[in-house]
């Protein structure tokens, strides 16, 4: 066991219309070596035994790739690091003695189910708007090395498809925009020779949907990539503008 | 007892599959829209049914208990996928895919169902590249490909370390794609409770909403289990938090075998357990034994020094290292299969030359492979005489742009950078090779009922190997099931929606919720996790990588005492109408307090080691795993009684016909 000592103020919220507020809890004996997330594990083993509410949140592959936990950790979307999720935010981080703020995403178009636990199912809505190439799964298909892409490209659109959906971009946007991650999106199809013949109407669904949803709009403030633990650029932002407006402009 | 019938298709074996596909009964374009399959599970295997079967044109359901169906588990997967694609010219082929598989597995998996597998393995990478999945490159725009455990050429497909992400996003975008058509019908944060068997066929299942905890009723006329492996049983696993049995086991108690439960893989290369507060253990890419090197010292001196924290690795000179992989396995070295570089860890740690405070871990050195790059990339940039430093320098430049964000993981987890100090490793828990049985058409003994993925038993035998998971979830889902499953549904033109109103139902929802209040009302003391825990050990140290019959036997006796103190001493706080995650654990821990048993008594009935599954009783004189192919190449499929502990074993015998047992060798 470790020892330091910390006072958690996190956000308690009974359910999706009930009134939230944050409540301070001390934990004890924390080392260095744990997660945050284990750190939570071991403030809720202790509500449990004392018969409370253990906190809601998600998680679930706790290597930073799932994109389930979320936790806007004193006034940072995954906490002090960059580049990590904050279920690969350690304790390391913290000294002994410390008060760490614990709130849900705050936005709109996230609503609050229960404590740190938030609905972002409009990231499906999307997704589901265009994102994707139009191809069935095929009975005879032509040979993958058919047609050659240019590494650089290649590598452009894996940078935009390592978004793991995970909406810290939207949380850390004071508008609540959801410009990054669509952006993600359109870039990694735009670059591929694949995704291009739905360029056009791709990027015109995905964002009809974004607004549809509520998501704020982009004023380039980029707070978003700073806080992206996959350190998704906002030339992605900047790629999808190109796309949407010649896709716009282009329309029939 | 009795004997399984797979059904395999008679004829040759490379001609088995085609032959099958072809004589398949088939449902026509409009009679599909008449017919509803329940899909549960979006990982790679599910995602690619629903989304397969919707193009089809049937009604799907998809359920998931995660927040979004894009969170499943495949997303973690790390180092790559195989295809027998034979791109570098250096000998591949369905053959030696086959081969190395159904070599790596033991022998103990069905061989027909091997060699489809890698039949269909090139067809993954066509279709997923055609989905703009991007997969890595080289400098002339081809796809590019690394080794992997167990093989001797380069077939693995892969998207820098994240290879499981790109390609369960690209199986999730075409399940969106169908989602924003509306043929799949989704239902996240859902999960499966029972199945429910009308007239002995698969007739749909009993969801919990886990938002508002209500039980919901869904019919179809087939219902495809894709829920992944039960590695949580050992609660310390590289599986995600959510990983589960539930589904599976639900069916195994309605009437579906499990098949060998106690092949479990132990990975080789994870980071070693830090302290009891751990809640997963985090996996460290295979790929990353293609350039480095597994050593711990050759004196036992030097190991307590290191224990004790009086040296470091870096004090250890060469000659007094022991690449015991190396020095056991001349011709695979680093790059044995994963059963055998676990136990080759094992079995140093044990005789006391681990590197770290527990003793439990051993090194995974990238120095000399940052030496060698270094002096290819000083040629490539014409660089005259490079210093050691500038060899050093631009070496690790290509050790970061291969692993750079395995490094960055380590380095977050441990504190450690380990491009200075060797990366300590140590093997957990990490697949699951048993699973539910199925025919060759991929349907459990429960007829209408189907597992893909990791959740069934067939391709893998007793140890799979490397970048062979995401192969098998895709192959499955993609380009097997949505033929086979035509069989049984050319039967159901005519049966019409199914009902939810019935006898069957009503029986398997009252079973659901008597459950549920049974964990309220338990009103103990202790936290679910506090059995997980006690469990997970228990498995660890019984029924983990090295098995004995007084261990398992003592095993099972303390998994019931473990399992009758949870129903006697749980605490399920808050209440069965909400979001409760504790709830959620509850349900799931009690099916692995089951399963638990199970997995001892397969491991007790098997006298014999293969792959994962190693009893010190039966061992050659060098330690390998001894086979017994008299008397067990078989599957053992347990059929439920009533009771955990009751089960009853039925065998489907193996037979190989494209390839002679032979004792397996990686020297």
């Amino acid at each position: 066991m470790g020892n330091m000592k910390l006072t958690l103020k996190i956000w308690r919220q009974a359910g999706p219309d009930a009134k939230g507020a944050m409540v301070d809890y001390p934990v004890t004996d924390i080392s260095e070596d744990m997660s945050f997330l284990e750190m939570l594990d071991v403030l809720n083993d202790k509500l449990v035994r004392e018969g409370k509410e253990p906190i809601a949140f998600d998680h679930d592959c706790r290597e930073g790739i799932c994109g389930s936990c979320s936790l806007f950790i004193d006034g940072r979307p995954h906490g002090p690091s960059r580049h990590i999720t904050t279920c690969q935010l350690h304790m390391r981080k913290f000294k002994d003695g410390d008060v760490i703020h614990v709130e849900p995403w705050r936005a709109g178009s996230f609503p609050v189910i229960k404590d740190l636990v938030v609905d972002r199912g409009a990231f499906d809505r999307i997704q589901a708007a265009g994102g994707f190439v139009s191809v069935n799964t095929m009975g005879n298909l032509v040979d993958a090395n058919a047609q050659p892409i240019a590494k650089q490209d290649s590598d452009k659109a894996f940078d935009a498809a390592a978004c793991i959906g995970c909406g810290a971009c939207v949380a850390a946007c004071p508008n609540s925009s959801a410009m990054l991650f669509v952006a993600a999106k359109v870039s990694q199809y735009a670059l591929l020779p694949q995704g291009r013949p739905e360029a056009k109407s791709r990027a015109l669904n995905m964002v009809e949907q974004m607004d549809k949803e509520g998501f704020g709009n982009c004023s380039n403030i980029g707070a978003c990539e700073m806080e992206c633990p996959k350190d998704i650029s906002l030339e992605n932002i900047a790629r999808l503008n190109r796309e949407y407006l010649g896709a716009e402009w282009t329309k029939e | 007892m009795s004997i399984l019938d797979a059904k395999v298709p008679a004829g040759p074996i490379e001609k088995k599959w085609s032959e099958h596909k072809d004589h398949i009964r088939l449902v026509n374009p409009a009679n599909k829209r008449r017919i509803d399959v329940i899909v549960v599970g979006t990982g790679l295997a599910g995602a690619s049914a629903a989304a397969s079967l919707a193009e089809l044109g049937y009604n799907v359901k998809s359920f998931c208990f995660q927040d979004s169906s894009r969170r499943a588990h495949s997303i973690a997967a790390q180092g790559g996928i195989n295809a027998a694609k034979n791109y570098p010219n250096d000998g591949d082929s369905v053959y030696r895919l086959f081969y190395d598989t159904l070599k790596g597995g033991d022998y103990r998996s069905r061989e027909s169902n091997t060699w489809r597998l890698a039949e269909v393995s090139a067809n993954i990478i066509d279709q997923c590249v055609a989905q703009g999945v991007p997969f890595a490159r080289d400098y002339g725009g081809l796809l590019d490909n690394r080794s992997f455990g167990g093989a001797l050429v380069s077939r693995t497909f892969y998207a820098r370390g994240q290879t499981g992400q790109q390609l369960l996003l690209g199986a999730y975008s075409a399940l969106m794609r169908q989602v924003g058509k509306g043929k799949v019908k989704m239902y996240d944060r859902h999960e499966m409770q029972d199945l429910v068997v009308v007239d002995g066929k698969a007739r749909g299942i009993i969801a919990r909403n886990l938002i508002t905890g209500e039980l919901e009723r869904h019919g179809a006329h087939a219902v495809l289990l894709c829920t992944g492996g039960y590695g949580n049983v050992f609660f310390l696993s590289t599986n995600a938090m959510g990983s589960n049995v539930t589904a599976a086991w639900k069916a195994h108690k309605r009437g579906a075998y499990m098949a060998n439960p106690c092949y479990t893989q132990i990975h080789p290369t994870c980071i070693p357990v830090s302290g009891d507060h751990q809640s997963k253990l985090t996996l460290m890419s295979e790929s990353l034994r293609n350039d480095g090197r597994i050593w711990v010292p050759k004196k036992l001196e030097d190991a307590k020094a290191i224990q004790e924290g009086r040296k470091k690795g870096s004090d250890i000179p060469e000659d007094e290292r022991d690449y015991y992989l190396e020095r056991r396995y001349p011709s695979f070295g680093n790059l044995v299969p994963r059963d055998v570089a676990s136990r080759a860890a094992k079995e140093r740690c044990d005789a006391g030359f681990g590197v770290n405070r527990t003793g439990e871990a051993v090194y995974l050195d990238f120095t000399s492979a940052i030496e060698r790059y270094g002096k290819l990339e000083a040629n490539v940039h014409h660089i005259d005489n490079p210093s050691p430093e500038k060899i050093r320098e631009l070496g690790m430049k290509v050790v970061s742009e291969k692993y750079g964000n395995l490094f960055d993981m380590y380095e977050n987890i441990v504190g450690e950078n380990a491009y200075v100090h060797a990366m300590k490793i140590y093997p957990a828990v990490h697949y699951t090779m048993g699973g539910l049985w199925v025919d060759y058409n991929l349907q459990s003994t429960i007829p209408g009922m189907y597992v893909l993925g990791e959740a069934n038993f067939s391709d893998h035998g007793a140890n799979r190997l490397g970048a062979s998971a995401l192969m098998q979830g895709l192959a499955d889902g993609y380009f097997i099931l949505p033929y086979t499953i035509a069989d049984q549904l050319s039967s159901e033109i005519r049966t019409g929606p199914i009902k939810t109103d019935t006898a069957p139902f009503d029986e398997a929802e009252n079973a659901v919720r008597e459950r549920t209040d049974r964990f309220f009302n338990t009103k103990g003391t202790e936290p679910v996790d506090h059995f997980h825990r006690r469990l997970g050990k228990v498995m660890w140290e019984k029924c983990g990588m090295a098995r004995n019959a007084a261990g398992l036997k003592e095993g099972i006796a303390e998994i019931r005492k473990i399992r009758e103190e949870f129903w006697a001493n749980v605490r399920v706080p808050g209440k069965p109408n909400e979001l409760n995650q504790e709830l959620e654990k509850a349900g799931r821990v009690a099916d692995f307090l089951e399963l638990g048993e199970l997995m001892c008594m397969d491991a007790l009935e098997r006298n014999e080691s293969c792959g994962g599954h190693f009893r010190e009783e039966f061992q050659t004189g060098e330690g390998e795993a001894l086979r017994d192919d008299d008397n067990y190449a078989y599957v053992a499929a347990w059929e439920w009684k009533g009771d955990p502990g009751s089960e009853v074993m039925h065998k489907e015998e193996l037979k190989f016909e494209a390839l002679k047992l032979s004792q397996r060798s990686y020297k």
